[in-house]
């Protein structure tokens, strides 16, 4: 199974869906709208012959473009066949919504909850969708590209000397 | 007290203020407040190796409520600031505190948005320890200047009213 | 729970005579309401500052809510803001435990990004280091776990044995703990023939202390009792949730990536994937003692076949310079000053590469944008954080003494866990 076979399996599954691939150092990185991510990745997991059955990680990226300026990156493994897949998606920044993958993998609901917490892209049906490093009151997305790092003063409280 | 009260300021006050300051300063329990990397260098300082239990601190008891000095080693975060604030105050009077490390001293590696810049920013800190993470001779050392201050009796957090004044280094009124 | 109308006992009685047209009072019986317990981030036996909401009925848990982020330091954030090489004593602290292996995994990832590949002396230096890791992690592990159950003996002993190994890693590196010792392009400086001799004479001296061990723990009752049938995941679940390293293999799953996805040389070594099918406590703590015996194998075969040859790639744009040359020489001072201030040239792309680190699957996924010395975005991929959300499934139905035993076998990092 190389990074030929699985593209030509998912540009003939979805046709329709395809954005763009890329391949970079053996890795092959597939770009799918925001619409069908639930169906390309229950694909995924469910075909026999690919068989990508564990989530390695999922995270989210800001590009900082003016459209479609932020991406969820979901970085696959099939344990059968030794190979891992890229999958991207990308969604704009006034309605930064993407279907949650919990119920695929049941590792994404951790990883879903830190992107909201860093990024601030809502996974519509997620069971448990809060904060996960910042407090719960806390009220920017610290990845964002126009946070600071050195934080913005006053937003965290600090007990009294 | 009322011995200070009954006797004032004479030979036997101080004889048994120094007495005191002794058995404090050969029994100071930490409170080991290990946040992250710092806490395994603070492992080993209380380990087979670099025997805490020599200079008297024998148990590293994880209740504030029977400890004398705090040993916060690690970065501490705003989250974890109100923590380790309320350990501190759970803690019986005379306390002192040992700030680990370059987190603890000034934010360290980590001038980020969530990292505290120091704990002096909310902590009266007796003992700051340089590295990163010390080593834990270091850590022996800052303990014995720490055995120093308390046998000279000085204190950064509260001024506790006890037989003998704590020369506290902040200007506070002291109360009688 | 409100008492019954009907039934006429001492308390209702007495609410009865507290009650009148204005007020009305019902009492919640304690013994029949669920607890919510809070073991808190500062606790002797969470294994650093992981805060535990637990839902208890009696004494069984019935579900567990982990709170994490006590330990947030922006790591990510501030990988956008550092050139790659100024990240490397970063590294170090997100697996406190076992440093070397994380200097190893970000130097693969930063030299996989950029296409290079570190000379062969080099690869073998950093597999032997990588082990090392490996044997402190879990030596730290079986001290944290029996003295978790109650067996302090085991952890000053297992403290003694890594007091060795920081003696070995302070004669490699100079730092006894926060090594830094991975660059781009190969690693800072080589291993001399005495540090081999501290090697060997350790190796050959650590199983000996492993059996020493074995023998207080394998056999014990009260360990096996409270060890045995606690916090089980099986295989399914083990997948499902994206659980890796001895804890997946403790539950029946053949995954390594030493040998799925091969780095580094380890395709040229001898050794087992030991792999358990408990799934519980116990399985877990079998499992990384035989990891130890085969890094023990591991590192005894790699300073058999160590090369001799240079520890660093010749890469101008992207390798850090010797220091002797680049006192001496025009045009290395000039790409000493171009790296440090600028950072390397990586392509424009992005790349997800992992290893096994003693925890599990550490992963970086990094994206460059071409010519610039910052990476655009920096992803960690801990282990600790995946394996730590695995807790509320593993919780289920164990009694409140077991949360210990549980945690302390499942082996988290908060250093890596809250980034």
């Amino acid at each position: 199974m190389d990074n030929q076979t699985v593209l030509e399996r998912l540009k003939t599954r979805f046709a329709d869906a395809f954005v763009e691939s890329r391949e970079f150092r053996g890795e092959l990185t597939v770009v799918v709208p925001k619409d069908r991510i639930v169906e390309v990745c229950s694909f995924l997991k469910n075909d026999a012959d690919l068989a990508y059955e564990f989530l390695s990680d999922l995270c989210g990226i800001d590009m900082y473009t003016p459209e479609k300026r932020f991406g969820v990156i979901y970085n696959l493994l099939s344990l059968k066949n030794r190979h891992r897949l890229r999958i991207k998606t990308f969604v704009e920044e006034e309605n930064p919504k993407v279907q949650t993958i919990t119920g695929i993998w049941g590792t994404a609901n951790a990883h879903e909850r830190e992107t909201y917490d860093m990024f601030g892209i809502i996974f519509v049906g997620h069971p448990d969708l809060r904060r996960m490093y910042m407090p719960d009151d806390f009220e920017y997305h610290p990845l964002r590209k126009d946070f600071p790092l050195m934080g913005i003063p006053g937003s965290l409280p600090l007990p009294k000397k | 007290m009322g011995l200070d009260k009954a006797l004032g300021d004479s030979f036997l006050t101080t004889k048994v203020e120094d007495a005191i300051n002794w058995c404090r300063k050969n029994s100071l329990w930490p409170m080991p407040m290990g946040i992250s990397c710092c806490a395994i260098e603070m492992m080993a300082f209380a380990g087979p190796r670099f025997d805490a239990s020599r200079f008297g601190s024998e148990v590293l008891r994880f209740s504030p409520r029977q400890s004398d000095v705090m040993l916060v080693a690690g970065t501490t975060t705003y989250k974890m600031a109100k923590v380790v604030r309320k350990i501190y105050d759970q803690m019986p009077e005379p306390k002192w505190v040992i700030a680990m490390g370059a987190c603890t001293s000034s934010g360290g590696m980590y001038r980020t948005y969530s990292v505290v810049q120091g704990i002096d920013l909310f902590l009266p800190v007796d003992v700051y320890v340089a590295g990163c993470p010390p080593r834990p001779d270091n850590l022996l050392n800052a303990l014995m200047l720490l055995q120093r201050k308390v046998q000279k009796g000085e204190c950064r957090g509260t001024v506790p009213s006890y037989i003998g004044d704590f020369h506290s280094s902040q200007p506070v009124t002291a109360t009688t | 729970m409100e008492t019954n109308a009907d039934e006429v006992t001492p308390r209702s009685r007495i609410l009865q005579a507290l009650e009148d047209q204005d007020t009305s009072a019902s009492f919640l019986d304690p013994l029949e309401s669920e607890m919510i317990l809070n073991m808190g981030p500062q606790h002797p036996a969470t294994h650093g500052v992981l805060r535990l909401l637990v839902k208890l009925d009696g004494e069984t848990v019935v579900g567990c809510v982990p709170e994490l982020g006590y330990l947030h330091r922006g790591y990510e954030k501030l990988a956008e803001n550092c050139t790659y090489h100024e990240f490397i004593p970063h590294t170090d602290r997100l697996d406190y435990i076992s440093p070397l292996s994380n200097n190893t995994a970000y130097s693969l990832a930063v030299e996989k990004l950029l296409g290079i590949e570190a000379p062969l002396r080099a690869q073998f230096i950093r597999t032997i280091i990588s082990e090392l890791a490996r044997i402190s992690s879990h030596l730290l592990f079986l001290g944290s776990l029996a003295m978790d159950v109650g067996a302090l003996t085991v952890w000053m002993w297992s403290f003694r044995e890594r007091e060795k190994l920081y003696d070995i890693f302070e004669n490699l590196v100079g730092a006894r703990f926060t090594t830094s010792y991975t660059r781009i392009g190969g690693i800072a400086q080589d291993m001399t023939p005495a540090v081999v001799a501290m090697i060997e004479e350790f190796i050959a001296a650590l199983a000996g202390k492993l059996e020493e061990c074995e023998k207080l723990l394998n056999r014990n009752r009260i360990f096996i009792g409270r060890c045995d049938g606690v916090g089980v995941l099986t295989r399914e679940q083990a997948i499902d949730l994206g659980v890796t390293g001895p804890t997946l293999r403790a539950s029946g799953v053949n995954h390594d990536l030493r040998r799925t996805l091969p780095y580094l040389i380890y395709d040229q070594f001898d050794f087992d994937v030991p792999m358990f099918e408990g799934g519980d406590s116990l399985a877990r703590y079998y499992q990384r003692m035989a990891e130890m015996k085969e890094s023990i194998k591991i590192v005894r075969q790699a300073l058999d076949k160590i090369p001799n040859g240079p520890i660093h790639a010749f890469k101008p744009h992207n390798v850090l310079p010797r220091k002797h040359e680049v006192y001496t020489r025009m045009e290395e001072l000039i790409h000493d000053f171009m790296l440090i201030n600028f950072g390397i040239d990586p392509p424009d792309g992005e790349i997800y590469s992992s290893i096994e680190a003693p925890k599990g699957e550490l992963g970086f996924y990094i994206m460059s944008k071409k010519g610039d010395g910052h990476p655009w975005r920096f992803k960690i991929r801990s282990p600790s954080f995946v394996n730590i959300h695995a807790l509320p499934t593993m919780l289920k139905g164990a009694m409140i003494s077991d949360v210990v035993a549980i945690i302390g076998s499942i082996d988290p990092v908060m250093g890596e866990a809250d980034k």
